[in-house]
């Protein structure tokens, strides 16, 4: 599933030279008389942003869309490094979106549907979210029978550490070394609760496999190799959900870490305006309410499907950029490689 | 009857006084206030006639003098000032009219007369001859045939007949006393009125007569 | 009063405007003192609370620091960055420098330190990355007695909220500026009115009182006006000294015209009634006639200047016409006795009280009187009718003289025309004028109808009510 183009001179021919990040996959949406074009570079893959894209172009007739999938690692080092020429940044790291507006990467849009985002959704008008994701814990239904679903971290630790012959090597997590999701939601967990390192410790025992995508974690679970996938995107989950069962998505009553899709248009951007219409379409009320049908992303408006009063909503600010220090980095990064890494 | 006049100029005092005197009446002259306060607390007099303007004061002291003593002697004010501005204060302060500087004697008699009339202070208001009375303070002329009214030159007319019966008067006399001398009469409006008073007087013991070239009399019929 | 000082007068300005002014004046400075120091005292306020958390901030950092086997060693606290953004969504950007090379954060982030260590924070303002960043620098020494190394914490945020909260106090400071530029022009409007109200309470004692009413202002005034008072009583003894003097001119005028008058015209008479000769007796009428008509004129000219002065100072009393025109009649019915005229008077039984000058009245009511016995012939009839007519109180007097044929009625009220047919007959056009003068004084007007042969009507209208 996961492959690696690299990209060349013919896609992103205006760096005249090579670039170096990677990219996981790539569509481009010609327009019948295409006069511009929209080049989105996401971390969401194409399967999920598809109807969104096209909805957009129904309404936008004469743009073509040129949508690149990378990691959020990789979207960091396309427009942090290598200044790569995308109108629109799309990604669920949220501390990384945050340092490029942050370090004078992004340009500030402001338009009727920006104002009506709350304060909390939006950072320096050039930063917006449009979605409300939980990270969810997410569990085969065949691998739990008769065992007690858990509520809380406490319970999951309990559960694992008395059953480790369900568990062994079948418990599935983002490897925060490579995934820019996983690193927020694990650095967010390790802020939330202090069984974080605890929990970390018990599935490093388990021998835990590392992701690099929600995806393929869930497709884990769906084929039997996984017990369970840990800091899961809700999203994709239920996406998954509304077309096959066998998965349960259980809601964590200690706290549910809730992650922002945010947009940014990079200042390298050739279509900025382009790109506000789009940034507008995303944060349409209609575009919205389909948000929940036709994606899966709960809408940034309204409350989260199954609202708990555990929400624990990752807020967007300089806080975040704690977290993406060189130092600390690097010390949580070894904290939590001897911690699942046993070493 | 016996009038005082209170005038300080000379000249005008005794033109006044002529004049009053060629008519027979008694008339005693003051130049100023204090000689006026003096004949009137020794004299009874039947009107005073005063001006305003007095060497010694205002004659409106002495009118509200007078008039606070209850002296119930009428007073006529002369006034050479403006009619309007003394009109209301004279009256008010017990003048019982007022005469302005220059004045026609006619006038002045008339004022005289009706003062007096209207004081009730004429003492003999009847006067008869032949059977025929004249009442002065009615204007009328009786007799046995009835009462006839008399306008006020037959009125005067009549009274200086009777006054002096068998008298003769002059037509150029009866001119003088008749009318103003600012009217412009001729010496036939004398015979329009005698003409006028035998009319009335038809019937009576009484007629007036026409001595040639002389003038008219009052005779009683044989 | 008001006719004396009739003439226009010449304002230069108003007090009250230019109190106002001024005190507005005031208060507008003030409010921009005010919107100043406003303005001065919330920047302020705001870039200190700006500085104090960058300060929290680098302090809370600088506090994380430590040493590890002769490493300096940080673990960047949350809260270092997040508080920074509690206020604001100001851009940060922070450098740990130790010796010179960065150790965390930003390394173009420089900003010269002194090499002393220093509790006290420092603070500079530069551009950084484009936009204008508040930078504050802690220096710390970290490590043991034997390894000290200096390490410096630079926390820079940029002043963008900085510039929407000056923007949002500059709105404040000028509402607050206006409001109290509102607020102190209504209350020196206020205070204006009030400073000068005595002035308008002596204003207002003056002017309420009568014509003739010149006794001294005794107005409750504060010392200030005390000299304007003061110069108005005086102004006011002269005033009724010279209203006195003109009275008594015209009073000797009158007097010193008519006696020698009256003293030449008794004279005469006596003359008159001792001369037999018919042709000297005519002679001397003539004469007498002359002296006549000059002291009509000379007493029309005396009345129609205390006309002037009476309407000039006009007084209103209520009376009843019906009175007035009974007196009047009283009064000349012995001269109408004279030519056996009789004077007969009627009306309608209506109310005729009016507000009028009495003396004025009489005196125009003597005036046509005398008029139409003057013109009458003896043993003829005068009528006067007391009548309304619409809005006006109506006094008609009907001679039955020659009327005034061939007379421009509009001249007649000029002065001393005479209407063309009174020949010999003794009498002045000043009469009418006079009559006139007083319709006017009244609020009324004269309406003379001629009518051939028939006499002559002289109706006075009075206004009602």
């Amino acid at each position: 599933m996961r492959f690696f183009i690299l990209a060349f001179g013919l896609i992103f021919s205006n760096f005249g030279v090579c670039v170096g990040f990677e990219i996981e996959d790539q569509r481009i949406y010609p327009a019948m008389n295409a006069t511009q074009v929209l080049k989105v570079l996401s971390t969401a893959d194409i399967a999920s942003f598809d109807p969104l894209i096209k909805e957009f172009q129904t309404q936008n007739t004469e743009v073509s869309v040129n949508y690149t999938v990378a990691s959020s690692a990789q979207v960091m080092t396309a427009i942090y490094d290598e200044n790569a020429a995308f109108d629109l940044v799309i990604s669920s790291a949220m501390d990384l979106q945050t340092k490029l507006a942050n370090d004078g990467y992004s340009q500030t849009f402001i338009s009727k549907n920006t104002a009506r985002l709350p304060n909390w959704a939006k950072w320096q008008d050039q930063l917006f979210a449009f979605t409300q994701e939980p990270a969810a814990l997410v569990i085969s239904d065949k691998a739990f029978e008769g065992l007690t679903i858990p509520t809380n971290r406490e319970q999951l630790i309990e559960l694992m550490r008395a059953n480790p012959e369900v568990f062994e090597g079948r418990i599935g997590t983002y490897d925060v070394r490579t995934s820019g999701l996983g690193y927020l939601f694990a650095t967010q967990d390790s802020r939330n609760t202090d069984s974080f390192w605890r929990l970390t410790e018990v599935m490093g025992r388990l021998k835990t496999e590392l992701y690099c995508c929600s995806g393929a974690m869930i497709d884990g679970v769906y084929q039997g190799k996984l017990a369970l996938a840990y800091n899961v995107l809700g999203s994709y989950a239920e996406n998954r959900l509304a077309r096959e069962g066998g998965i349960t998505i259980v809601p964590m009553q200690d706290y549910l870490t809730v992650m922002m899709r945010t947009a940014l248009i990079p200042k390298t951007a050739e279509s900025p305006h382009v790109a506000g219409r789009m940034i507008d379409f995303l944060l349409d009320e209609n575009t919205q309410t389909k948000l929940a049908q036709t994606t899966g992303f709960p809408p940034i408006f309204g409350q989260i499907a199954d609202s708990q009063k555990a929400l624990r909503p990752i807020r967007l600010g300089p806080g975040l950029l704690v977290f993406l220090d060189r130092l600390k980095r690097k010390a949580f990064v070894r904290n939590w490689e001897s911690s699942i890494l046993q070493k | 009857m016996r009038f005082l006049l209170v005038e300080d100029n000379a000249q005008l005092a005794r033109a006044v006084c002529d004049r009053f005197a060629i008519d027979g009446h008694a008339i005693d002259h003051a130049s100023s206030l204090a000689d006026a306060i003096a004949f009137v607390d020794t004299t009874h007099y039947d009107l005073i006639l005063l001006d305003i303007m007095l060497p010694d004061g205002d004659g409106r002291d002495f009118l509200s003098r007078h008039r606070r003593a209850k002296n119930k002697t009428p007073v006529i004010v002369l006034t050479a000032r403006s009619q309007v501005s003394d009109r209301i204060s004279l009256l008010d302060l017990g003048a019982d009219d007022y005469v302005t500087k220059p004045f026609d004697f006619a006038e002045l008699e008339a004022r005289c007369r009706a003062v007096l009339r209207r004081q009730g202070g004429v003492a003999q208001n009847r006067i008869e001859f032949a059977g025929v009375v004249l009442d002065s303070l009615e204007a009328t002329l009786s007799a046995k045939n009835g009462t006839q009214n008399l306008r006020n030159r037959e009125f005067r007319l009549v009274e200086i007949f009777f006054a002096a019966p068998g008298q003769i008067f002059s037509k150029n006399h009866l001119m003088d006393r008749l009318f103003s001398l600012s009217d412009d009469v001729s010496e036939n409006a004398i015979e329009v009125y005698v003409g006028r008073l035998r009319k009335k007087l038809d019937g009576t013991g009484a007629q007036i007569e026409t001595v040639r070239s002389l003038g008219y009399r009052l005779v009683a019929k044989e | 009063m008001k006719a004396i000082f009739g003439t226009t007068l010449i304002t230069r300005g108003s007090m009250q405007r230019r109190l106002v002014i001024q005190l507005s004046l005031i208060a507008f400075l003030l409010s921009l003192l005010l919107f100043l120091i406003v303005q001065g005292v919330a920047d302020r306020a705001a870039s200190d609370t700006q500085d104090n958390i960058l300060a929290a901030s680098a302090i809370s950092i600088a506090d994380a620091l430590y040493s590890e086997g002769g490493q300096v060693q940080l673990e960047l606290p949350y809260s270092a960055l997040s508080m920074l953004g509690t206020i604001s969504e100001d851009r940060v950007f922070y450098r740990v420098n130790v010796d010179g090379t960065t150790l965390t954060g930003y390394d173009d982030l420089v900003v010269s330190a002194r090499s002393d260590v220093s509790t006290q924070a420092e603070f500079s303002t530069f551009s950084y990355r484009g936009e204008p960043v508040r930078a504050v620098s802690v220096t710390r020494s970290v490590g043991s007695q034997s390894q000290r190394t200096l390490v410096q914490v630079v926390v820079a945020q940029t002043r963008l909220s900085l510039a929407q909260i000056s923007y949002r106090i500059t709105l404040w400071a000028v509402a607050i500026g206006v409001a109290f530029f509102l607020v102190a022009t209504g209350l020196s409007l206020w205070a204006a009115h009030n400073a000068l109200a005595p002035l308008n309470r002596v204003a207002s004692a003056v002017t309420r009182r009568g014509p003739n009413d010149l006794r001294p202002v005794r107005a409750e005034a504060p010392a200030e006006l005390a000299p304007l008072v003061s110069a108005l009583n005086s102004f006011i003894v002269r005033l009724s000294a010279s209203l006195a003097r003109s009275e008594d001119f015209i009073a000797e005028a009158a007097h010193r015209v008519r006696t020698p008058l009256a003293t030449v015209r008794t004279q005469a008479e006596v003359i008159h009634r001792s001369l037999q000769h018919s042709k000297n007796k005519s002679a001397l009428r003539e004469m007498i006639r002359a002296i006549d008509e000059s002291s009509r004129s000379a007493g029309q000219l005396l009345d129609h200047a205390m006309v002037n002065f009476r309407a000039d100072q006009f007084q209103a009393v209520d009376i009843d016409l019906r009175e007035l025109v009974a007196e009047t009649v009283e009064r000349l019915s012995p001269t109408a006795e004279l030519k056996d005229i009789a004077i007969s008077v009627s009306d309608t039984g209506e109310d005729f009280a009016f507000s009028a000058d009495p003396i004025l009245l009489q005196n125009a009511l003597r005036n046509v009187l005398d008029n139409a016995i003057k013109y009458s012939p003896p043993d003829s009839d005068i009528l006067v009718k007391l009548f309304h007519d619409s809005n006006f109180h109506v006094i008609s007097f009907h001679d039955q003289g020659r009327g005034f044929e061939g007379l421009n009625l509009e001249n007649h009220f000029e002065r001393f025309k005479r209407g063309s047919n009174v020949g010999d007959i003794v009498g002045s056009g000043l009469g009418l004028t006079i009559v006139n003068e007083v319709a006017r004084a009244h609020g009324g007007h004269v309406k003379i109808t001629s009518n051939k042969g028939e006499g002559a009507c002289v109706s006075l209208f009075l206004p009602l009510a």
